[in-house]
């Protein structure tokens, strides 16, 4: 076994894990945050993206030893402490970005990255940016109006 | 689909990392972003029994520039080459097909040097590298060695590294002005069923998926050497070659697919 700390949405967390501990099952099954859905298990789906130091990773493919101190967000930890959702839940919530749901907590965390790292995204931009995060409801239109709401607005610090 | 169980070392060091392989042989293995490996471990078609973490290396994350070499750590990630301005000015071709491997969270992840020691025929930065004529830096026990692009894919996911070597830095020329890269596929974030890197308006020509390594297209950079059109050039892009059968395309189609990609890809490159 590894001792690992990670800051898992603002607090620190110490765990015992199995070196093929993967991160996803450490968020899930230890630190019970099971908001981070498990999908195809194989790096395709996204439905497992989570922030590993402000960027979206797979954390079905990444070990929870890697992420030994780093600073790990998850779908839990995006919104304010008074319950006040972030511009990107706001606006799939506003723009009905989600059908049934499952593959929604890794849009959301895909999304946050994406508006963060690219400042100027179109509708093309969008779409390419979340190829990695599938929806099997296929409900891509609302998502890509919502990514974009939050990306014309500046509220992730996009200055378009 | 979990991996089998594995000894986690932490290298503190390109040198440590080194001795750490030496001291294992072939049951250890290098893990830097994990986006080839660890799937391969969760299918089981890896079972290293001793991982050696050199993820934590950033004194090898770093894309320099000096008298026509860009210099790249091998820990650099793609999402790094991707929006570096350095790249964007001395050599664009590395930058733009880093921005087409998988999508944003696979390049917040997946490193250069990883890309190469993996050594997948599908992948789309080999044949960036293998096009512009780069040069691999390996160290091993007994210091460091340079190995061209040309020499280093020696079969399927296979290298010239030896099992107590790791690449620390890849270098390619800078410039490679009259370059493309063309990607077929059918899934947004997959693989390339066919690719074509041209660099250099068709000095360096590289075929993705079409045989078992990454290839140099050497019939295609000698027909644009001897004045051939684009057209007669992607001719014989598929001469001689056996590319792979499977579910997407068969080798048929796949040499059909070269040749149409191979005369896009030197249109654009600037070859008429």
């Amino acid at each position: 076994m590894e001792s690992i700390t990670l800051a898992v949405n603002g607090t620190e967390r110490n765990l015992e894990v199995e070196p093929r501990t993967l991160l996803v099952h450490a968020l899930r099954d230890d630190l019970r945050l099971t908001g981070t859905n498990i999908g195809c298990d194989s790096s395709s789906c996204g439905a497992c993206t989570v922030l590993v130091d402000g960027q979206s990773v797979k954390s079905c493919t990444m070990f929870a030893v890697q992420a030994d101190g780093a600073d790990v967000t998850t779908i839990e930890g995006v919104a304010d402490s008074d319950g006040t959702m972030h511009p990107m839940q706001q606006a799939f919530h506003e723009h009905h970005a989600l059908q049934c749901g499952y593959c929604t907590p890794g849009m959301v965390m895909a999304a946050i990255s994406l508006v963060e790292e690219y400042p100027d995204l179109d509708d093309q931009g969008v779409r390419h940016g979340l190829e990695g995060n599938l929806c099997r409801c296929t409900g891509y239109q609302n998502i890509v109006n919502a990514v974009l709401a939050v990306a014309g607005s500046g509220s992730e610090g996009s200055e378009s | 689909m979990i991996p089998a169980s594995f000894d986690y070392k932490v290298a503190e060091s390109a040198e440590h990392a080194v001795a750490l392989l030496t001291e294992h042989g072939d049951e250890a293995k290098l893990l830097a972003g994990g986006h080839s490996l660890i799937p391969m471990m969760r299918f089981r078609l890896a079972t290293p029994t001793v991982l050696v973490d050199v993820g934590r290396l950033d004194d090898l994350r770093y894309i320099n520039a000096d008298n026509g070499t860009i210099s790249i750590g091998a820990l650099t990630r793609h999402s790094e080459l991707e929006h570096s301005e350095l790249l964007a000015q001395s050599c664009p071709m590395m930058a733009s097909v880093a921005a087409l491997v998988g999508d944003p969270a696979v390049r917040h992840r997946g490193t250069l040097g990883g890309t190469l020691a993996h050594s997948d025929p599908a992948s789309d930065l080999p044949a960036a590298v293998l096009a512009l004529g780069g040069t691999i830096v390996a160290r091993g026990p007994g210091g460091d060695r340079e190995i061209a692009a040309t020499d280093f894919f020696t079969g399927y996911f296979e290298s010239a590294l030896a099992d107590d070597e790791m690449i620390v830095e890849v270098r390619v020329p800078a410039g490679g002005a009259g370059w493309n890269y063309q990607k077929f596929n059918r899934r947004a974030q997959d693989w390339a069923i066919v690719g074509v890197a041209v660099a250099n308006a068709g000095a360096g020509v590289s075929l993705v998926n079409m045989g078992s390594t990454p290839l140099r297209a050497s019939a295609v950079e000698a027909a644009v050497a001897s004045g051939a059109s684009a057209a007669d050039a992607a001719a014989v892009a598929a001469e001689g070659l056996q590319p792979p059968s499977d579910l997407n395309a068969d080798a048929d189609y796949r040499r059909h697919l070269a040749r149409v990609f191979t005369q896009r890809a030197l249109n654009a490159a600037g070859v008429a």
